[in-house]
């Protein structure tokens, strides 16, 4: 499924709602490049939502949601072999239990798939520094990386060496990695990104929301420009935030806001 | 008789009384089925099932005895036992010491259960455990990097490259229909006849296995080793 030229599309159909009625929407398609994210108040449904998309469900989890693959049933081998999967999914659970070096740990991985050269490897710890402001060396312990470092390391494990069209990033933000880098980069390269988020910006820097209420999508918006505007107003607001927090962590006190 | 065996082996806490909650969730529709724990000193898998789903459970403590020696003793008695509860399913869970083994038989499902968590060379540790079983149910993949569950998978391959591999959350039940596939097709028991080990697991009947507390070969009798032999050799009374 992997750089053979093919486009992959995912489309997710309708569930029921916690009440047993079926969801609203028609089908949602989710094709290459697409960021899209999915908001809602906590127990909404979201990590669900996600959760569907990445065992491709047909029926059988509390949902009810079918995935399909370029509208068909995806195969077997697709589901269930990590190496033929096009999903990573990484989540705030999601940590690297070796207790290997950066280094080692990437050709533990680049050997699997039968790409073990020092190129790969160079190029992810560089991608992965892309989104961390701590920088990452290759041979820095896995174990002993920040939570922020460990992030930007398996993004961009699973956009290189896994090669995963599609990427599932639940509440990333909460990690301290640069959003708007990870977003951006993933957009560059044709990846389809889905973030289950409450953070602002990132919302509406996505092409699409998806709205979740009571375990069901209630709405699926694609704002277009009408929010341009507003999307400028909150990366200045998110900028001014990420100084202060750099000035908090720096040890100041925040007498007045620079602008 | 016309009883199904399913042996659910693994390390303690990978996550197999999970798994059998939700085997036990897909099996209760079509058929009738009696659990039998056996572990070492404490369990209380039984009584939470019983309590849960209502079914016949048994539960017997090794003690000295490696559990999985047990359930080669206790197996007939233990099928005798689900059949004259109206069973048609015998669920049988063991952990053993060093899971080098757990006794899979011929004629029913050996299901052998590992945690992600237990590291990307566990696979390699466990390889028999692995390899004479019918199906590896991988738990808590959830937690791992993708990187990692690719390289715990290759291990398994290593072990044994056609293994049917299930990936799960047990908790949440993703991936089951997988499993649910052959516990569905599982085989049907007719005679005791047909029940036989599929390996020799290693156990060693020995001075130690009876309580002797002293160490070194010197003070031991039946299966021995010393340092630098390449075989164990054997020393009678």
């Amino acid at each position: 499924m992997k750089n053979d030229g093919i486009e992959l599309k995912i489309t997710v159909c309708p569930g029921i709602t916690r009440e047993g009625v079926r969801e609203s929407f028609e089908r949602i398609d989710i094709m290459p490049g697409d960021t899209i994210s999915i908001v809602g108040p906590t127990g909404s449904g979201k990590t669900a939502f996600i959760n569907d998309i990445e065992v491709f469900a047909q029926g059988d989890t509390v949902t009810g949601r079918r995935i399909l693959v370029n509208d068909e049933l995806p195969s077997e081998e697709l589901i269930r072999d990590p190496a033929c999967k096009p999903i990573a999914m990484i989540t705030q659970n999601t940590k690297c239990l070796a207790d290997l070096s950066v280094d080692g740990f990437l050709r533990m991985h680049a050997k699997t798939r039968g790409n073990c050269s020092d190129t790969i490897i160079a190029d992810v710890v560089s991608l992965a520094n892309n989104f961390t402001g701590e920088k990452i060396t290759r041979d820095s312990r896995i174990s002993s990386l920040s939570g922020g470092q460990t992030r930007s390391l398996m993004i961009a494990d699973a956009v290189m060496i896994s090669d995963a069209p599609i990427l599932l990033l639940d509440e990333i933000e909460n990690a301290g990695i640069f959003k708007e880098e990870v977003v951006k980069h993933l957009k560059g390269l044709n990846k389809a990104v889905i973030l289950v988020t409450h953070d602002p910006y990132i919302s509406v820097l996505s092409d699409r929301r998806i709205v979740m209420s009571g375990g069901a999508v209630v709405n699926v918006l694609s704002p277009g420009d009408s929010e341009s505007e507003i999307l400028k107003k909150i990366k200045s607001i998110d900028i001014e935030l990420s100084n202060i927090r750099e000035r908090i962590r720096a040890g100041e006190i925040i007498g007045g806001v620079s602008h | 008789m016309s009883v199904k065996l399913m042996v659910v082996a693994g390390p303690p806490s990978a996550g197999k009384t999970s798994v059998i909650r939700q085997m036990i969730r897909h099996l209760r529709e079509t058929e009738k089925v009696a659990f039998l724990k056996i572990d070492v000193v404490a369990a209380f898998e039984n009584e939470e099932l019983e309590d849960e789903f209502g079914i016949p459970t048994k539960k017997v403590y090794s003690g000295d005895m490696c559990p999985d020696h047990m359930s080669i003793m206790v197996i007939r008695d233990a099928l005798e036992w689900a059949e004259s509860t109206g069973s048609t399913v015998l669920i049988c869970e063991s952990a053993g010491l060093c899971l080098r083994c757990t006794p899979y038989f011929t004629n029913s499902l050996g299901i052998c259960v590992m945690s992600s968590l237990s590291g990307t060379h566990a696979p390699l540790k466990m390889a028999p455990m692995i390899g004479l079983s019918d199906i590896c149910i991988v738990t808590k993949t959830d937690l791992i990097s993708q990187a990692e569950k690719e390289v715990f998978r290759e291990c398994i391959r290593q072990v044994s490259p056609d293994m049917d591999i299930v990936e799960t959350n047990a908790i949440q039940g993703t991936g089951m229909k997988y499993l649910f596939r052959r516990v569905d097709s599982a085989p049907v028991l007719d005679s005791m006849d047909d029940l036989e080990l599929r390996g020799i697991p290693p156990l060693g009947v020995c001075t130690i296995c009876i309580g002797k507390k002293s160490v070194g070969w010197q003070n031991h009798c039946g299966v021995l080793r010393r340092l630098d032999d390449d075989e164990n050799i054997y020393r009678g009374e």
